[in-house]
């Protein structure tokens, strides 16, 4: 896995969760299938050649880095990346959303799907949560890193300072953040429904080292991921600026706020699937 | 004779600190987080002894409680201390998802809990915290009596795995119960036997109830008083054991009337055994500033208000 990466193979990768996505979100006609599928590079990028993890899920992750999803409403994505990782079986995606399913609207440990550390959706707790879960590899002497994913909207959220202020001040450098920056919010374009200015210059501010990537192509995404990792371990957390565009490989959902949360219909689905290769078979 | 008496006063906080302090020796998986009130929640002994073990989280509630979710996974136990009032409504979405929901093993500790915090003013007197734990499902919420009982109540919470709210005070108190008088969570702890009524009561208000069953049996009336520092899990068995014996009830807590004790025995009873019920607490009113002592009085907490309820409630029971 920390070999040199097969480009090709993570693009395949990263089409087929976009496949996923939309199909699901297709299948019970709700969730998010904007920012998921312009986060789908990063989250192939990330389980398929960065992480070091075991699909045979503990919930301790003792030896291992761990994933946080702060901004939990993109819960496709990662289902679909935690099946095709191993964590569960593919066949487990078409329950997404519906009565009885793990695969609840996001993410949670309460069903125990494997692969969750703890339940998100209400926005702003992920980054404290994970400062804690570095804090506690620091206790226990566990080299591994934790990673965490935010979306830009999510940055309105006074508890993510918080979290900010205090990962700065207490050195936690076991940590790297990623934005998901793709400018969108339920609302519409983040610039409108409340700016956040220089966000680039706020992290610096607030002592974190920043580095900034774009989301939607893979030899960058691995390039930043490897560049983060490289800057963990001196004294400083750890944020990636990653540029995404909203609804990434499906012509009519990309840039635009419009796809934040709204199913595709049969015809829409079709569309999309026409524009998206089956490349490791479809659930 | 007096059933129970004291020789010492001694706020509860400072049973807090203590357990703490002894669980930091016992258990070096206890992590301890507090958010600018060392002093105020007795936490030094534990951050001089395990400095590695403490977290000075700085004045960001909402910070603390998340990270001491992500700090169990790894294996930790995370004690996190404040007041109550921000230790609850301050935080209620972040223990409701990231904690309760997450059935993460996290101890919220609360400090200066009520009306008896004084001074300060109801910014800072809870009386709805309770209420707000007990509804998150799979929430521990425990409120013991005096120093020995929350020094024993902290302890038992290191043993104890999933989400538990420890609720307990900063007055000076009477420290009337034995330093090795066995506490169990979720376990009434019944402090005198009676025949005539159930006194159910909790925190300081246990206390207000033992002065108050020593006039009561002076006028010859057998007062049963249960000392209920769980208030969930509730020990319903205990409940219905005494009320099918008294066939009457009053409850005393220092919170507001609604969501509290009094209305977990009153929903417990409509159920389970219908019998007449009078509650002391606050009735759905905001304090203010004042001393402990006028300010159970004048918001009806004092032993002679439990007196007034007993009272009541027997009348109830004859007619």
């Amino acid at each position: 896995m920390h070999s040199q990466p097969d480009f090709i193979h993570l693009k395949k990768i990263a089409t087929q969760l976009r496949r996923d996505i939309v199909r699901m979100v297709h299948a019970c006609q709700s969730g998010h299938p904007g920012g998921s599928l312009g986060c789908a590079d990063f989250f192939a990028a990330l389980y398929f050649h960065v992480l070091r993890h075991n699909p045979k899920f503990n919930m301790d992750g003792i030896g291992e880095d761990l994933f946080f999803l702060s901004n939990g409403h993109i819960s496709p994505v990662w289902y679909a990346t935690l099946a095709r990782a191993g964590y569960f079986d593919v066949k487990e995606l078409a329950t997404f959303r519906q009565i009885n399913s793990r695969l609840q609207g996001h993410p949670a440990t309460h069903e125990h799907l494997p692969g969750i550390h703890v339940a998100s959706g209400s926005l702003g707790q992920g980054l404290s949560v994970a400062t804690g879960a570095a804090q506690t590899k620091k206790l226990n002497h566990d080299h591994q890193l934790v990673y965490v994913l935010m979306g830009d909207g999510e940055q309105q959220e006074g508890q993510v300072w918080e979290a900010a202020m205090y990962a700065a001040h207490n050195k936690v450098d076991n940590i790297i953040a990623t934005i998901d920056y793709n400018g969108q919010q339920i609302d519409g374009p983040v610039d409108k429904v409340l700016s956040l200015m220089n966000l680039k210059a706020k992290w610096e501010a607030f002592g974190w080292c920043v580095t900034e990537f774009n989301g939607n192509h893979m030899e960058e995404v691995v390039a930043g991921l490897d560049k983060a990792k490289s800057l963990t371990g001196q004294g400083k957390p750890v944020i990636n600026l990653m540029k995404t565009e909203m609804g990434f490989g499906v012509d009519y959902m990309m840039g635009s706020h419009k796809w934040h949360g709204v199913a595709p219909n049969d015809e829409e689905l079709k569309k999309a699937l026409a524009q998206l290769e089956e490349t490791l078979g479809d659930y | 004779m007096a059933k129970y008496t004291f020789t010492e006063k001694k706020d509860t906080r400072s049973g807090f600190g203590a357990g703490l302090h002894e669980l930091g020796k016992q258990n070096n998986q206890v992590v301890a987080l507090c958010a600018d009130l060392t002093g105020s929640l007795k936490m030094d002994a534990f951050k001089k002894d395990f400095p590695d073990r403490f977290y000075q989280t700085g004045i960001a509630e909402a910070n603390m409680m998340g990270l001491a979710a992500g700090m169990t996974i790894g294996g930790k136990i995370p004690f996190t201390g404040t007041f109550a009032n921000f230790s609850t409504g301050r935080v209620y979405d972040q223990i409701r998802q990231s904690i309760a929901y997450s059935g993460k093993n996290v101890k919220i500790c609360a400090s200066h809990a009520g009306v008896t915090l004084g001074e300060d003013g109801a910014t800072h007197q809870i009386l709805e915290d309770l209420g707000m734990m007990k509804m998150l499902p799979g929430m521990t919420v425990i409120v013991p009596c005096d120093y020995n009982q929350t020094k024993a109540a902290t302890i038992a919470l290191g043993k104890h795995i999933g989400p538990a709210y420890l609720r307990f005070g900063r007055p000076s108190w009477p420290v009337f119960t034995a330093p090795d008088r066995p506490f169990t969570i979720g376990k009434a702890d019944k402090m005198i036997e009676g025949s005539d009524v159930s006194v159910f009561a909790c925190g300081h208000l246990v206390w207000n109830a033992i002065e108050a069953e020593e006039k009561l049996a002076a006028q010859g009336i057998s007062v049963e008083v249960i000392n209920l520092h769980t208030i969930k899990p509730l020990d319903v068995e205990a409940v219905l054991e005494s009320v099918q014996k008294t066939k009457c009830v009053v409850t005393c807590e220092e919170h507001q009337l609604n969501g509290g004790l009094g209305d977990s025995i009153a929903q417990t009873l409509a159920r389970f055994y219908p019998a007449p019920i009078e509650m002391v607490g606050v009735n759905d009113t905001f304090g203010e500033s004042g001393t402990p002592a006028q300010l159970m009085k004048k918001y009806g907490l004092g032993p002679d208000n439990i007196i007034e309820a007993v009272k009541k409630v027997l009348k109830r029971k004859k007619a």
